[in-house]
């Protein structure tokens, strides 16, 4: 087999007419350098003279030499030559064949609409998907709440099973992770609160420092976001390959409700566990906190305690807790919607995925904002 | 070039997954110009043996090799070159789905070859004229086709460097008893134009009364019988008997012959 090769091509004007002297190998990998002399190729007479395209010096041809060949002859062609071939094999004819009778020269680049075009049209684009997102999630909800209404009237309607199975899946597979990473978090708040608070000589505060963000806010949206990360995403990629390969269809035609089989079970088993996982996120962050305190500063454990009562009381705990069963509901459901929005390709599951981790842990933040304003207005 | 030496040969060829064996002491040869059909059973493990010759699963002992050259010895830049004279089109196309038809036909152009745009631009056209495409596919993405069109762009791109070799996997699973039968009729006649020497794997007894001019069948982990169909007929190892020879065969048999 050749792996080196030349084609080569040389012309000739006489009084007799024009000859093109194609030789050697004409195949897609050597005939890049013939490309722009064969355009430019052109007979200074032309009207009414003959032109022969000589073929006994080519050893090789394919469709990518054919197709030159038969531009070549067509252009010369078109300046009103009569043009022939010399020393076609029947090979070289057929593939001549090939090529001169497909349909070319069409068009295969779209031109790019204009810039200004293009912003509006993904701005104008952005919105209406937003819309139709928005109005798709509060349908969603009021079906949440129909099927969990129903559960409620009747207990017997929820799926034990699943339930059990997604409270491990979702909390306590969870939990070292969500240990490790409070844990830390804790101690670095303490490590850079308590450099800070020296300045003004007020070290002694960074217990409170450490108590009240954890508690009321880092715990709960620590949580959250890692919640969100793994099991909301989960959920999606999940009920997605199901909608995938049309299991839910085919649930649905057995009469079973996917509302009762597979989103009920999460979000109920969600709700129950990120409580549970923040309540032991707020303890690993004042473990973490407590750990600094006592080798930076000498803060004995037990000395951390009392100033933990000092500086937050129930409210300060109560109010990070509260935030976790709503940021389970909106994780969880956004969790399933996008699962159940998939469509038939494999694609549409991994792009749900990545929406729906956007999606809650953006949602997550708004709500906690929301409940800042909230708790701030009570005063609490 | 000797027509006698086979184009592509294996030689005693042992796959195994675990503790699972698919192939074992398993020959066979590919002459120059042919259309050779491998059949067998769900799980005999023909789209192995496609993969293994093309180097995308490396075989547990045995040799392949292809144009001459054997593939498990070979340097980087060997393969490369090997790879540019084999085109392969998997079961449904594998198109880059983030690509235009025409963009998918000239990525090996793109990465093997220094062509100018407006040469890639009348290749590709004439490579999706020659699979039948219609002229608007080739600014279409993959999403936006049909399984059959789809096929013809996954074959039109197999076809860009005008390979020696053409692997086929199943290429008609998935169409439709008209479309299938356009493409076996694509297959055969862009095999005796371009002279390619086509392997395929297939399920379809319409494609291999069509399109094949020998047949090797794999069962009992190896190629149990190969020859053309008369020789299968004439066969009378159990799975083979009933694979041509059953109602669906019958069927075919006679829409090939009538």
């Amino acid at each position: 087999m050749e792996t080196g090769g030349t084609a080569t091509l040389e012309t000739e004007e006489t009084d007799a007419g024009y000859l093109v002297r194609a030789g050697g190998v004409w195949t897609v990998r050597f005939v890049r350098g013939l490309d722009a002399p064969l355009r430019d190729l052109m007979p200074k007479r032309t009207r009414g003279r003959d032109a022969v395209i000589d073929l006994t010096g080519l050893s090789r041809l394919d469709t990518a030499g054919a197709w030159m060949l038969h531009r070549t002859a067509e252009q010369l062609r078109v300046a009103g030559l009569r043009v022939s071939y010399l020393g076609e094999t029947a090979e070289f004819r057929t593939l001549l064949n090939v090529v001169a009778t497909q349909r070319s020269g069409f068009n295969l680049r779209l031109p790019p609409a204009p810039f200004f075009q293009q912003l509006a049209e993904r701005i104008g684009g952005l919105i209406v998907t937003a819309g139709h997102e928005v109005r798709g999630l509060v349908g969603f909800f009021g079906l949440l709440l129909q099927a969990l209404w129903r559960t409620v009237k009747h207990p017997s309607r929820l799926r034990l099973v699943p339930f059990v199975h997604h409270m491990e899946r979702t909390g306590f597979d969870a939990l070292p992770i969500v240990c490790l990473i409070t844990f830390l978090i804790g101690g670095v708040l303490a490590q850079q609160g308590a450099v800070q608070l020296q300045r003004f000589g007020a070290e002694i505060f960074t217990v409170n420092l450490v108590a009240i963000t954890f508690l009321r806010e880092i715990g709960i949206l620590l949580t959250a976001i890692i919640v969100a990360g793994r099991s909301g995403s989960a959920f999606t990629a999940e009920i997605g390959s199901m909608k995938m390969r049309e299991e839910v269809d085919a649930m649905r035609t057995l009469g079973l409700d996917p509302m009762d089989m597979l989103v009920v079970p999460r979000v109920l088993a969600l709700i129950v566990m990120l409580p549970l996982l923040t309540f032991i996120a707020d303890m690993m962050g004042l473990l973490g906190g407590a750990m600094v305190v006592w080798q930076m500063q000498g803060t004995s454990p037990g000395i951390f305690i009392v100033r933990l009562k000092e500086a937050a009381d129930f409210w300060t705990f109560g109010v990070g807790m509260i935030k976790a069963p709503f940021m389970a509901l909106v994780i969880a459901m956004i969790g399933c919607y996008s699962g159940l929005k998939v469509t038939g390709s494999a694609e549409s599951v991994g792009q749900e995925t990545t929406r729906s981790v956007v999606k809650s842990i953006f949602m997550v933040i708004v709500l906690d904002a929301l409940f800042a304003i909230f708790f701030t207005t009570m005063g609490i | 070039m000797d027509s006698e030496e086979p184009i592509i040969k294996v030689r005693g060829l042992k796959n195994q997954f675990g503790s699972q064996v698919v192939h074992d002491n398993l020959n066979l040869d590919v002459y120059r110009g042919e259309v050779l059909g491998i059949v067998g059973g769900s799980g005999t493990g023909k789209s192995v043996l496609l993969r293994s010759i093309v180097g995308l699963q490396r075989p547990t002992s045995g040799s392949i090799s292809v144009l001459g050259q054997t593939i498990s010895q070979m340097d980087e830049d060997k393969r490369r070159l090997l790879e540019q004279k084999w085109g392969i089109l998997f079961q449904d196309g594998a198109l880059f789905s983030a690509l235009t038809v025409a963009e998918n036909i000239q990525v090996p152009y793109r990465e093997h070859l220094q062509l100018s745009e407006t040469l890639m631009d009348e290749l590709a056209a004439l490579k999706i004229s020659m699979t039948g495409l219609p002229l608007e596919a080739g600014t279409k993405y993959p999403s936006e086709l049909s399984g059959g069109m789809r096929k013809r762009a996954g074959l039109a791109r197999a076809l860009a460097l005008d390979p020696d070799i053409l692997f086929l996997d199943e290429p008609t699973s998935g169409l439709d008893p008209i479309g299938a039968a356009a493409f076996d009729t694509l297959i055969r006649d862009l095999q005796s134009t371009l002279g390619l020497t086509v392997f395929l794997v297939t399920h379809d007894l319409d494609t291999l009364h069509a399109t094949c001019d020998r047949i090797a069948v794999l069962a009992d982990k190896h190629v149990t019988v190969q020859g053309t169909m008369s020789d299968m007929l004439k066969c009378d190892h159990p799975w083979v008997k009933e694979y041509f020879t059953g109602p669906r065969a019958r069927a075919a048999q006679m829409s090939a012959s009538g």
